[in-house]
């Protein structure tokens, strides 16, 4: 199991090889498809992004809302293909390091991958309440209005996942 | 006439959001219990591991077993013999959908329209219905909440009859292939076989209800069951998509009589998570 602390540097990303087991400690954001076009949108309009994404992770992810006394709800990974048309840009534009969800990438996303020096972790789809035990704080940082679908800044600690496809391309998908 | 009260029905699918949603069923959680130990990959055995304290943590701490607490999908099951005192069957649903989602704080998944607007209810309603006419004086719910990545995997064709038994084979395995780790593996794959092509959807659907380890009643289609699941958790896909020896934690097929020009197949795929909840009144 190696621990990985964000923001991530990118040789430390191109140290991780798909199958490597990984707990992640420190600030990630959260962000599913809806989240990615406004993001674009706004780098499109020339404005400053909500946070900044240099080496830092995007979990894909809508987590359910707190129930009191807790920092968030049920917070799993959701299917990443969705994210893969907005992918390659919120990379090349943001230096964004690493990506957080579940199920196979697009040849344009891994390529940008290899090209930027970032890596694909996949998280345990359905295991939603045990993540939510990892996520210490959750604030609100832009488009409410999107509900779950907003973006969350998170601290975790000890975030269970695996390299799933790294900045190599080698990938977890590929079988047979 | 047995007169059922509104408020009743609607506090009962109040509660029935809250199990579905915090409680993995006694016959998933034996069968993903029954599956880790069949599981060769390391990585597949931690996920199990996971699968399995998730569902610990999600009963004891009441949070859902997943943030995607999903589309309500309610099966009634309607007696000939009972009235409602007031309203109807389709709003108490929509009231308990909608308090149900909120009192156990479950993710409102649910947007006002596909294409034209794109925003949330924020109530997760309206919820789907599927009800049937029974005779007696009962009144019988369930609730399958769907999420939308295994759902988005579900696919149905209308097959040439001369495709056959082989077609059938093709175009589910192609299905739970093509998915990959997309809809949470070992999935549930319930397949409609049959009927009408809206028809063959919901048959596709209702088979996901069925508990895990029952075959249907109809000899054939109890060896195919088991012929499919053989030749799905030979695929590989694994769980999480991530490569392993159990890709499907089980397989049901509902079959209805068909037209002579078709042979319609759809496939509903559910994740490991095979949540549903039911109640009788």
């Amino acid at each position: 199991m190696k621990k990985l602390v964000t923001p991530l540097t990118e040789s430390a990303v191109r140290d991780l090889k798909a199958g490597d087991a990984v707990a992640i400690s420190g600030v990630i954001y959260t962000g599913r498809d809806a989240a990615h076009k406004k993001l674009l949108a706004m780098l499109a309009n020339g404005e400053k992004l909500p946070a900044d994404l240099k080496d830092q992770i995007i979990y894909f992810v809508g987590p359910c809302p707190a129930p009191p006394g807790r920092p968030i709800g049920s917070a799993g990974p959701t299917t990443s293909y969705r994210m893969d048309p907005y992918s390659p840009e919120l990379i090349a534009k943001t230096g964004l390091r690493g990506m957080i969800g579940k199920g196979n990438r697009s040849k344009e996303v891994v390529e940008a991958m290899k090209k930027y020096g970032v890596v694909y972790f996949a998280a345990t789809g359905g295991a939603g309440a045990l993540i939510a035990q990892r996520i210490r704080k959750c604030d609100l940082i832009a488009f409410p209005e999107l509900g779950p679908e907003a973006v969350y800044r998170l601290e975790v600690e000890d975030f269970p996942a695996v390299v799933a496809i790294d900045s190599d391309g080698g990938s977890l998908y590929d079988r047979k | 006439m047995k007169i059922i009260e509104f408020d009743k029905v609607v506090s009962t699918a109040e509660e029935l959001c809250g199990r579905a949603a915090c409680d993995l069923p006694p016959d998933v959680l034996k069968r993903i219990a029954e599956c880790a130990e069949k599981e060769t990959t390391p990585h597949g055995r931690e996920f199990f591991r996971q699968y399995l304290e998730n569902a610990a943590i999600a009963a004891r701490e009441r949070l859902p077993l997943c943030q995607d607490t999903g589309f309500a999908v309610w099966f009634v099951e309607y007696g000939t013999n009972i009235a409602f005192d007031k309203g109807d069957i389709y709003e108490a649903l929509a009231e308990g959908t909608r308090r149900g989602y909120k009192r156990f704080y479950l993710r409102k998944s649910i947007l006002k329209d596909p294409v034209f607007d794109r925003s949330n209810t924020f109530d997760n309603t309206p919820p789907v219905v599927h009800l049937r006419l029974v005779p007696g004086d009962k009144l019988k719910l369930v609730l399958a909440p769907k999420g939308g990545g295994s759902e988005n995997m579900s696919g149905l064709k209308m097959l040439r009859p001369a495709d056959g038994k082989e077609g059938v084979v093709k175009f589910i395995v192609d299905t739970v292939r093509n998915a990959g780790g997309n809809p949470c593996p070992p999935t549930v794959v319930g397949v409609g076989l049959g009927g009408t092509m809206e028809y063959c959807a919901y048959l596709a659907k209702k088979a996901l209800l069925r508990p895990l380890g029952v075959r249907n009643a109809d000899p054939r289609y109890a060896a195919f069951e088991e012929e499919l699941l053989e030749l799905l958790n030979s695929t590989g896909v694994g769980p999480q998509g991530l490569g392993g020896s159990v890709s499907c934690l089980d397989v049901h097929i509902e079959a209805h009589p068909c037209h002579l020009a078709s042979l319609p197949v759809a496939v509903n795929l559910n994740c490991h998570a095979a949540r549903h909840a039911e109640a009788v009144l």
